[in-house]
């Protein structure tokens, strides 16, 4: 049984290179399509609630409405497309298209295949989450250059919530699965950590909540650096993040070695 | 976290393999020849594998030499996929030991699949991407840089016979070509051993004909061929040697031929066209055995002829005298409505 985790392990520290690149040359053929879709929603949102609440609410911690939104959506759609990609498309990969039994039939390990599924994930994260973090830029709402430090940030947040979705891949019978992860756990999290309003204002029991979902660390980065204020406990926070990135890959290789190396 | 990379020992392993070692008696790698075809390329030792409470495969032990061409024939079930994934160490034993080209599996299967190619049943070709996109990145999962496999992909383009098709996308390729490429993407690592799972399921006469006709090639080539199928006449062209199974035991091993002379031995009579039952009661005396199948007698005659001269005159009989096959053989093994 040990000996059998272990062979799944990643063979190596660049093994996984191959599968993300595979991934890359299927995005590059989709490329403004995808691009387009990861930045349309976080948009919507933020321009939607920004300027409608942002009328009625005004300053909330002494910066506008809109700017205080933009760092929880920069988060958030790094949050949403690493794990679409990984519910998904990771899915489909290792399902119907029985990609993934293709690359077991060669060098790679389940250990690569789920790496590589990460870190294109993690890609897709940083890429949507630095396309919305360009246009608050632009629009005056985000810090230059301090912004600049919410890049690996956006980053760390894309391989979390890879990461847990993975989980879910591993575990889940068919598509159908997927809604309850984003309805129960997701939805709940956006509203839970400060992403649209401040978390200061909720009871006790709901801040403690919050302090253990990976998306209000994540927020807790991302805006003061898009703001340019002082981070407090920053070790704390990537700690958190780098955790829910790391615990999650091992539990779900097992999950996907059960499933699928049976 | 790292298992490490393969040494020079691996190498030298899968090269030679531990057998023809040790009756050179030599360990430097440099000295000792690879002789191919003294080689044992598989070797199944007492292996079980079930799936709950179902018994999957059953102490099952068989060996391919190299060079070989092995059938593995069965029903639906029997166990031939399970035991290809075993073979590829995606799957483990619950007892026995497996060695593919010298080296255990599943514990050392990473190193064993170096020397492997795959064709499965079911294609896993990328489909959005093109055939030579495909051959690239199915390179990389084996380490190879884009150079290394554009050196190679001319030469996989022409086994596969799709040179012009080089820039065409998979989802534009017929059946037949697509199972081309997937043996094609099975050779990139250069195997000496090919595992194909039912290679020519679902592909028209042509394609299965020029998949035949390209696995021919492979043997000539001196590459080691294990061979899943439920296709009779699949098993008797390509096969130098199979074994038969039925629910994960073997039932029979040996030569196409061979089998078919041991389990049948004469030509087999066909007729229908009438009532099975009286038809039996009338050629018993002639025959060696009789099998009845749906409306057809299946009549295994040393001498056709007094079967013949037996039936002369009854109309609306259709009688088909023909040389036995393997699918004989396997209905005789694994019974159909059985009339002794």
């Amino acid at each position: 049984m040990i000996e059998g985790f272990a062979a799944a392990l990643p063979a190596n520290a660049w093994n996984w290179v191959a599968v993300w690149r595979r991934n890359y040359l299927a995005w590059k053929k989709v490329a403004l399509v995808s691009i387009l879709g990861n930045l349309a929603d976080p948009m919507i949102y933020l321009f939607g609630l920004g300027t409608g609440l942002g009328i009625m609410v005004g300053h909330v911690d002494g910066a506008s409405y809109i700017a205080f939104l933009a760092a929880g959506m920069v988060a958030v759609s790094a949050m949403t497309a690493s794990t679409l990609e990984t519910l998904y498309a990771a899915f489909a990969r290792m399902h119907s298209q029985r990609t993934w039994e293709a690359m077991l039939y060669t060098h790679v390990t389940l250990g690569d295949i789920v790496l590589g599924e990460l870190a294109w994930a993690a890609t897709k994260a940083f890429l949507a989450g630095t396309a919305i973090t360009i246009v608050t830029v632009m629009l005056g709402y985000a810090a230059w250059p301090s912004v600049l430090y919410a890049l690996p940030i956006i980053a760390l947040t894309g391989c979390a919530f890879a990461s847990l979705a993975m989980i879910v891949t591993a575990l889940s019978p068919s598509y159908d699965y997927f809604v309850f992860y984003q309805t129960l756990v997701l939805t709940p999290m956006l509203f839970l950590s400060g992403a649209v309003f401040p978390l200061n204002q909720l009871p006790d029991a709901f801040q403690k909540i919050a302090r253990c979902m990976p998306l209000s660390h994540s927020i807790d980065l991302i805006r003061p650096v898009m703001l340019d204020r002082p981070i407090a406990g920053i070790a704390l926070h990537i700690g958190v993040l780098g955790l829910y990135a790391l615990l999650p890959f091992f539990l779900s290789m097992a999950l996907l070695r059960r499933r699928l190396m049976r | 976290m790292l298992n490490g990379n393969l040494g020079p020992e691996d190498l030298r392993q899968l090269e030679t393999g531990p057998i023809e070692r040790k009756s050179h008696g030599q360990t430097s790698a440099k000295s000792s020849v690879p002789d191919s075809l003294s080689t044992v390329a598989v070797d199944f030792a007492g292996v079980t594998k079930s799936y709950g409470n179902k018994v999957v495969v059953d102490e099952l032990s068989f060996s391919v030499a190299s060079g070989e061409c092995f059938g593995l024939l069965g029903p639906n079930g029997a166990g031939k996929s399970t035991i290809a994934r075993m073979l590829l160490g995606m799957t483990s034993p619950d007892a026995g030991t497996i060695t593919v080209l010298g080296v255990p599996v599943p514990a050392r299967a990473r190193l064993a699949r170096r020397g492997i190619g795959v064709v499965p049943q079911f294609d896993n070709l990328d489909q959005e991407f093109t055939v030579r996109e495909n051959l690239l990145v199915f390179g990389r999962y084996f380490g190879m840089s884009t150079r290394q496999s554009e050196a190679v992909i001319p030469s996989l383009l022409e086994f596969a016979r799709l040179e012009r098709k080089a820039d065409a996308r998979v989802s534009e390729l017929s059946g037949g070509m697509k199972r081309c490429l997937t043996m094609a993407r099975a050779l990139i690592n250069d195997p000496q051993l090919i595992v194909m799972d039912e290679p020519t399921t679902g592909l028209d006469p042509h394609a299965r004909h020029l998949i035949w006709e390209r696995l021919r090639a492979l043997l000539a080539r001196g590459k080691t061929i294990i061979l899943t199928t439920h296709f009779m006449e699949e098993a008797e062209r390509l096969c130098d040697r199979l074994c038969v199974l039925e629910k994960g035991r073997y039932i029979a091993e040996g030569r196409p031929q061979a089998l078919i002379d041991e389990h049948i031995g004469c030509q087999v009579m066909e007729i229908y066209g009438g009532d099975p039952h009286e038809l039996h009661s009338l050629v018993k005396p002639h025959s060696q055995r009789i099998e009845v199948s749906g409306e057809t007698l299946y009549c295994y005659a040393p001498d056709p002829d007094q079967v013949r001269a037996q039936l002369q005159g009854r109309a609306g009989l259709r009688l088909l005298l023909r040389p036995a096959n393997l699918e004989d053989v396997f209905l005789r093994l694994t019974g159909r409505e059985m009339e002794e």
